[in-house]
C-alpha cells in the first residue's frame, strides 16, 4: 500500500460510523456500580503448572476487565485448545473452550450476530498460527470486532513439548531431536501482513504494560491482535529470560509510543531506531545516529510499512524487541457492515418480516391457482 | 394466508385458457398426449439449463404435473463440442401425477454432435430427435468420433429425426439486430425454446417477461433473445416439418396456489421460514461447494427476513461461525456437500458436546473425495450418522423430493432447537437441482418453534442458593437449557471437554462420562418422531403384500413410480419411505418384520440396509446403485417384480425371512426389540 492510498474507510460507500470503540454497543453497568477482580474470578481451581506465565495474564485480565465498566454477562471469552485455551474456565463470564484452532471462526459467528457482546479470543502459538492459521488471518483480514490474545511461548505445552510455529530454528524437542528446521512465524509481522487493524506485543511479566495494551485493544473497534510473550516453565523455560531481567530488559525492549521517536536502551547505552536506505529500519547507538532519520512511531498510519519494518527489528537473538502498539487504524469492521446490510434490507422493507412477507417470498413470481 | 393473485399476465387457471387457442381453422391439428419427456442437450455454453428452466416454468404455469433432472458437467466450460462438455436438462410433464423426470426421453433436442452422441443411447426407438444441423460440421463430428454425420448415414433410421438449421435460422432472424454473427448464434437456445414452446403449446408470456428482465440492462441482447424466441415459435408454426402440435392437459392438482421450485430453493425457504416461526435470527456460515452453493445464494438474498449469511474462509469456519451464532442465541446453519461434511466433523462433534442447536445441511453428491461433484448419490448417510470421533449421536433427517426440502428443513430446525442438538439434514444433487410444482403452504398455519431460552437460575448451588445448572436437563426432552450471553446471572462455560452431569463443570470421572454418553444418546433416541406410514392397500381378495419396498431421501419418486407400475401389473407390494434416519420412527422393526421380504433401493452400497440389519436383525435386501443419477422407475419396477415373483410359498410356521439372503434372516424376532 502506498502512502497516497486513501484509508479504506473513506472509500467504502457503506457509511461507516466515524469513531466508535470496540465496546460501544455493549451494555454498561449503571453509574456508580462497579465490579471487582473477584467478580471475574470463576470458582474453578486453576490448573496450570506452577510458575506458568498464564497465571500472570489471567490476573491481569481479571484485574483489567472491571475497568471496562461493562455488564459481565455481556463479556464472552472463546478459546481453542492448548494450555492457554483453558482460560475461559477461570473467567467468570460466558465462555467457550472450543476445538483446536477454530476459536476465531466461532467468535466471528458470535460477534457478527451479537453486537452487544465484548468478544475475547484466547489462543496460543500452536493453536492460532499452526492448526488455526487460516481462521486467524481471515479474522484479521475481515476486521471482526474482537480482541485476540495470542499467548506465545514458542512451544507446544499441552502435548508435552513439541516445537511450535514460533520456535526458533534448531529448537531441540521430543519431535525434533536433531533440532527443528522450520522457519518460525513472527506473529506481529504475520498480523500486519494479514491487514490487521490493531497489532500489539506485550509480556506476561510486565503487568502494567500488559494492562495498557489490553486497554488499547479493547478500545479498538475491529480485530485486535495482542501477542503476549509467555513463559512455559516446563517445556521451554527461560525463552524470554533476557527480557525479564530488569537490566537486560532495559537494554533490549523497544517501547513503541505513538508520535514519539523510537528510542530505548540503558541510560549509558542509548539506542535509536533509524531508517535504512533499503526502506527498513535498524537499531543503532544514539551516539552514531547523526544524520540518520530517527523513526517516529505512527501507529495510526494507514500504510503498514513502517509498522512492518519495526516488527522485523526483532530477531531470534532478542537484541531489540519492540513492544507496544504497532498499529491501530480505523477500518470498517466486518460485523458492522454485515449487520448494516441486514438492517438496511429490513428497514427498506418496512421492518421485521411478517407471515405474509414470508408467504410472498416463497410464492416467488410465477404462481398459478388450482380451484 | 393464501396468495390468490398470481402475476396479472399469467394465466390464472390453465384449464380456462391453457389450450384451445390453436384449434382455429387453418392451423395445424393438435394431438392430445398424456405426458412427454423432453431432454435438452447441448454444449455447456449453449444455455441448456436456462432453456430447460424456462420450458419448465412455462409448463408449470400451464398446470401440468412435472419433474426435472438437470445434468451438467463439473467443468464450467469443458472444451467446446466434446462429450465431457455436454450439459442436459430433462423434464417429464403430464396430465397425471408425475413422480420422476422420466426414465427415457421421448424427445431429444441435440444442439451439436456431442449432445447427440452422449444422449441418443437413452432414446427409445421411435423417439424424436431435433438436431441443429448447422453444428454437424466435419470438425464437430470428428471431435466426438463420428466419421460420417449420423444425420446422413441412416444410423438414426429408427428415430424421427428433425435435422434443422437452428443456428443459421437464428442468425438470419437476427440479421437486422446489429449483433455480430457470434453473438447472434448465442441466441439459438431461445430459438429452440420458441420452437418447442410452439410444438407443445406452452404459454410464452412468462418467458418473454423473463428475457426482458434478465437482459434489461442490455437492450440489444434482450431484443435478440426475444426475436430468436419468437422466430422459433413462428418457425414451428409454419414449417412443414412438424405436421401436428401436441397438447398436454393440466394435471389434477388439489386446490391451492402453486409455483414450480427446485429443492435447494425450497430448502432455503424452509430454513428461513423455520427461523421465522422460532423467532430466531438465522445465521448461515458456509463455504461454496457444488451442489450446495445454491442454498447459500438463496439465503444471501433474504436479509430482509433477518437472515445473515457469512461466506467463510473454509468449511470448518463455516460451521464454526454457525455454532458461534447458535451460542449467541441465533439459529446457526451451515450448508455443504460430502467432502465439506468431512471437514466439519470435528465442529459438529463439539456441537454434540455443547448441546446447542445447529443445522448442518449436506447436499450429497457422488463420492468419495471430490467424486462426482455435479452428480447425485446418497452415500453420505453413514458419514452423517457416524462421521465423528467418540460416541456422538445426532438426529438425521432426509428430504424426499424437491418440494419436501421445505418441510424437511422445518423438521430439522424443530429438532435442533427443541433438543439443543446438531441435526444433519440430507438432500442430494437430484433434489437440489430438480424441480416440481409446489402447493404453497400458508406460513401462518405452520407450527411455531419455541426456543425457550433460559432466563434465570434453574437449580441450587452447593450452598442451597439459586444457581444456574447448564447441564440440568428437561425431563421430557433431555435438552439442556439454552442460556445465551447477555442473560444476567447465567454466566457459564461450555466446551469440548466432558461435562459433569447437571453442573457442567469439567469432569474426567469414569461414571460421569458413561452417564453423559448415555444421556446424549437417550436424548437423540427420544426425539419425537411420527410413526412410519406404510402404503399397503389390501387387495380385493383380502390378501396382503408380502414385499415391502423401503426407501429414504430422493429415491421417493422412482420407488413410488415403480410400485405404482408394479401394482398396475397386478403385483401386490407395500411401500414406505423414511424421513427420519436417526432416530428411526417408532415401530419400524415391527413394520420390517411384518413382511416376508424388504427391498431397499438406495444410491449407495447399501448403507441404510446395513443400519437396519444391525438394528433390527432383519434381512433387508439392498439394491444399491451409484451411477450418479437417480434410479429410473423402470429399473425399480424390475426390482419389485423380481422380489415379488421369486418369493417362496408361504410357510406359515416360519414367518419372516427364513430362506432369503444371509444368515441373519433366520432370526425371527430381534432380541433387541424383545427387550423393550
Amino acid at each position: 500500500m502506498s502512502t497516497t492510498t486513501p484509508p479504506s474507510s473513506t472509500s467504502t460507500p457503506l457509511g461507516v460510523p466515524s469513531v466508535r470503540t470496540g465496546t460501544e454497543d455493549v451494555p454498561r453497568l449503571p453509574e456508580g456500580v462497579g465490579l471487582k477482580k473477584k467478580d471475574f474470578t470463576a470458582a474453578n481451581e486453576v490448573r496450570w503448572c506452577p510458575g506458568c506465565g498464564d497465571y500472570a495474564v489471567l490476573a491481569a485480565v481479571q484485574g483489567f476487565l472491571p475497568e471496562l465498566g461493562l455488564r459481565k454477562e455481556n463479556i464472552v471469552c472463546i478459546s481453542g485448545i492448548g494450555c492457554s485455551s483453558r482460560f475461559p474456565y477461570y473467567l467468570d463470564t460466558y465462555g467457550m473452550h472450543s476445538i483446536h484452532g477454530r476459536a476465531p471462526a466461532i467468535a466471528t459467528g458470535l460477534a457478527t450476530s451479537r453486537p452487544d457482546l465484548s468478544v475475547w479470543v484466547v489462543t496460543g502459538d500452536g493453536d492460532a498460527l499452526s492448526i488455526g492459521g487460516n481462521h486467524l488471518v481471515h479474522a484479521m483480514r475481515r476486521n471482526v470486532n474482537m480482541t485476540i490474545l495470542l499467548f506465545n511461548n514458542q512451544i507446544y505445552g499441552l502435548t508435552k513439548g513439541q516445537y511450535s510455529p514460533t520456535s526458533k530454528v534448531g529448537t531441540v524437542t521430543k519431535s525434533t531431536p536433531a533440532g527443528s528446521v522450520d522457519s518460525p512465524f513472527n506473529p506481529v509481522s504475520l498480523a500486519l501482513g494479514a491487514e490487521a487493524t490493531f497489532v500489539a506485543r506485550t509480556l506476561d511479566s510486565d503487568r502494567k504494560h500488559l494492562t495498557s495494551v489490553l486497554r488499547a485493544a479493547a478500545e479498538h473497534r475491529g480485530t485486535s491482535l495482542v501477542e503476549i510473550y509467555q513463559n512455559c516453565p516446563i517445556f521451554n523455560d527461560g525463552a524470554f529470560e533476557v527480557l525479564k531481567d530488569r537490566d537486560e530488559a532495559q537494554a533490549r525492549l523497544v517501547p513503541l509510543v505513538d508520535g514519539e521517536e523510537v528510542r530505548y536502551g540503558r541510560e549509558d547505552a542509548q539506542k535509536v531506531v533509524v531508517r535504512t536506505s533499503g526502506g527498513g529500519v535498524e537499531a543503532v547507538d544514539a551516539a552514531d545516529a547523526d544524520g540518520r532519520e530517527v523513526v517516529v512511531h505512527d501507529a495510526g498510519a494507514q500504510d503498514p510499512s513502517q509498522a512492518f519494518a519495526l516488527s522485523r527489528l526483532d530477531g531470534p537473538s532478542m537484541a531489540h524487541v519492540p513492544v507496544g502498539v504497532f498499529r491501530a487504524v480505523r477500518r470498517p469492521t466486518y460485523d458492522d457492515l454485515v449487520r448494516e446490510q441486514v438492517a438496511a434490507a429490513r428497514e427498506q422493507a418496512g421492518g421485521p418480516a411478517s407471515d405474509a412477507d414470508l408467504d410472498a417470498l416463497i410464492a416467488g413470481g410465477d404462481t398459478w391457482v388450482v380451484r | 394466508m393464501r396468495l390468490e393473485s398470481p402475476t396479472p399476465d399469467a394465466p390464472t387457471d390453465p384449464r380456462e385458457d391453457g389450450g384451445g387457442t390453436t384449434t382455429a381453422p387453418g392451423e395445424k391439428p393438435v394431438e392430445r398426449v398424456s405426458g412427454v419427456v423432453i431432454r435438452f442437450a447441448g454444449d455447456s455454453g449453449d444455455g441448456m439449463q436456462l432453456t430447460g428452466d424456462r420450458f419448465t416454468a412455462e409448463t408449470a404455469t400451464l398446470g401440468n404435473a412435472l419433474a426435472t433432472l438437470p445434468n451438467f458437467p463439473a467443468e464450467i466450460r469443458a472444451p467446446q463440442g466434446t462429450l465431457p462438455g455436454v450439459s442436459s436438462f430433462q423434464l417429464q410433464f403430464a396430465d397425471h401425477v408425475v413422480l420422476t423426470p422420466g426414465d427415457a426421453p421421448d424427445v431429444l433436442v441435440a444442439m451439436n454432435p456431442a449432445a447427440l452422441r452422449a444422449n441418443v443411447g437413452d432414446l427409445p426407438r421411435g423417439g424424436v430427435i431435433i438436431a441443429d444441423a448447422d453444428e454437424f460440421s466435419r470438425r464437430s463430428l470428428q471431435k466426438v468420433g463420428y466419421t460420417v454425420s449420423p444425420l446422413e448415414d441412416g444410423s438414426l433410421e429408427s428415430y424421427q429425426v428433425h435435422a434443422l438449421p437452428l443456428t443459421s435460422m437464428t442468425v438470419e432472424a437476427l440479421a437486422d439486430s446489429g449483433l455480430s454473427r457470434k453473438d447472434a448464434e448465442r441466441a439459438k437456445n431461445m430459438f429452440a425454446l420458441g420452437m418447442l414452446s410452439w410444438l407443445y403449446d406452452r404459454p410464452t408470456t412468462a418467458t418473454e417477461r423473463f428475457i426482458a428482465t434478465k437482459f434489461a440492462k442490455r437492450p440489444e441482447i434482450r431484443d435478440a433473445n426475444l426475436t430468436a424466441f419468437r422466430a422459433g415459435w413462428a418457425f414451428g408454426e409454419t414449417t412443414e416439418g412438424f405436421a401436428v402440435r401436441y397438447e398436454v392437459a393440466p394435471a389434477e392438482h388439489p386446490a391451492g396456489t402453486y409455483r414450480n421450485i427446485t429443492g435447494s430453493t425450497a430448502l432455503a425457504y424452509g430454513l428461513a421460514t423455520a427461523a421465522h416461526k422460532a423467532g430466531l435470527p438465522l445465521v448461515l456460515g458456509s463455504y461454496p461447494i457444488t451442489p450446495a452453493s445454491d442454498i447459500l445464494h438463496a439465503l444471501s438474498g433474504m436479509k430482509r427476513f433477518g437472515v445473515t449469511t457469512l461466506q467463510a474462509e473454509d468449511e470448518i469456519a463455516g460451521v464454526g461461525i454457525a455454532l458461534g451464532a447458535s451460542f449467541g442465541g441465533s439459529l446457526g446453519v451451515t450448508t455443504t456437500s460430502g467432502p465439506g461434511l468431512a471437514l466439519k466433523a470435528e465442529t459438529i462433534g463439539l456441537a454434540v458436546m455443547l448441546e446447542l442447536p445447529l443445522v448442518v445441511v449436506d447436499v450429497q453428491r457422488g463420492g468419495p473425495s471430490t467424486g462426482l461433484p455435479t452428480k447425485t448419490e446418497q452415500a453420505d448417510l453413514l458419514q452423517a450418522m457416524y462421521g465423528r470421533n467418540g460416541e456422538s449421536p445426532l438426529p438425521v433427517v432426509a428430504a424426499s423430493s424437491p418440494t419436501d426440502c421445505f418441510t424437511a428443513a422445518l423438521e430439522a430446525v424443530r429438532i435442533a432447537v427443541t433438543y439443543r442438538t446438531p441435526v444433519v439434514l440430507l438432500s442430494d444433487g437430484y433434489l437440489a437441482n430438480g424441480s416440481e410444482p409446489w402447493a404453497l403452504p400458508a406460513v401462518a398455519d405452520l407450527p411455531t418453534i419455541d426456543p425457550a431460552f433460559a432466563t434465570g437460575p434453574n437449580g441450587a448451588g452447593d450452598d442451597g442458593t439459586p444457581a444456574f445448572r447448564p447441564y440440568l436437563r428437561d425431563p421430557e426432552t433431555l435438552a439442556r437449557p439454552w442460556a445465551v450471553p447477555g442473560t444476567p446471572g447465567l454466566e457459564h462455560r461450555v466446551g469440548g471437554l466432558e461435562k459433569a452431569d447437571v453442573t457442567g463443570e469439567i469432569s474426567y470421572e469414569p461414571d460421569n462420562h458413561e452417564k453423559m454418553t448415555g444421556l446424549r444418546q437417550a436424548k437423540v433416541d427420544g426425539v419425537d418422531v411420527p410413526p412410519l406410514e406404510v402404503d399397503d392397500p389390501v387387495a380385493p381378495d383380502g390378501s396382503r403384500a408380502r414385499v415391502l419396498v423401503l426407501g429414504w431421501g430422493s429415491t421417493y419418486g422412482p420407488i413410488a413410480a415403480a410400485v405404482r407400475d408394479a401394482r398396475g401389473e397386478g403385483l401386490q407390494v407395500a411401500r414406505a419411505h423414511l424421513r427420519h434416519l436417526n432416530p428411526f420412527p417408532p415401530g419400524l422393526g415391527d413394520v420390517l418384520r411384518a413382511y416376508d421380504r424388504v427391498v431397499l433401493p438406495e444410491m449407495n452400497g447399501g448403507q441404510l440396509a446395513l443400519l437396519l440389519r444391525a438394528r433390527y436383525l432383519v434381512d433387508v435386501q439392498s439394491h444399491g446403485r451409484v451411477r450418479g443419477r437417480p434410479f429410473s422407475a423402470g429399473e425399480l419396477t424390475d426390482v419389485v417384480r423380481d422380489a415379488v415373483r421369486d418369493l417362496p410359498e408361504h410357510d406359515t410356521a416360519t414367518p419372516a425371512r427364513a430362506g432369503h439372503g444371509s444368515g441373519s434372516g433366520a432370526v425371527t424376532e430381534s432380541p433387541q426389540e424383545a427387550r423393550r
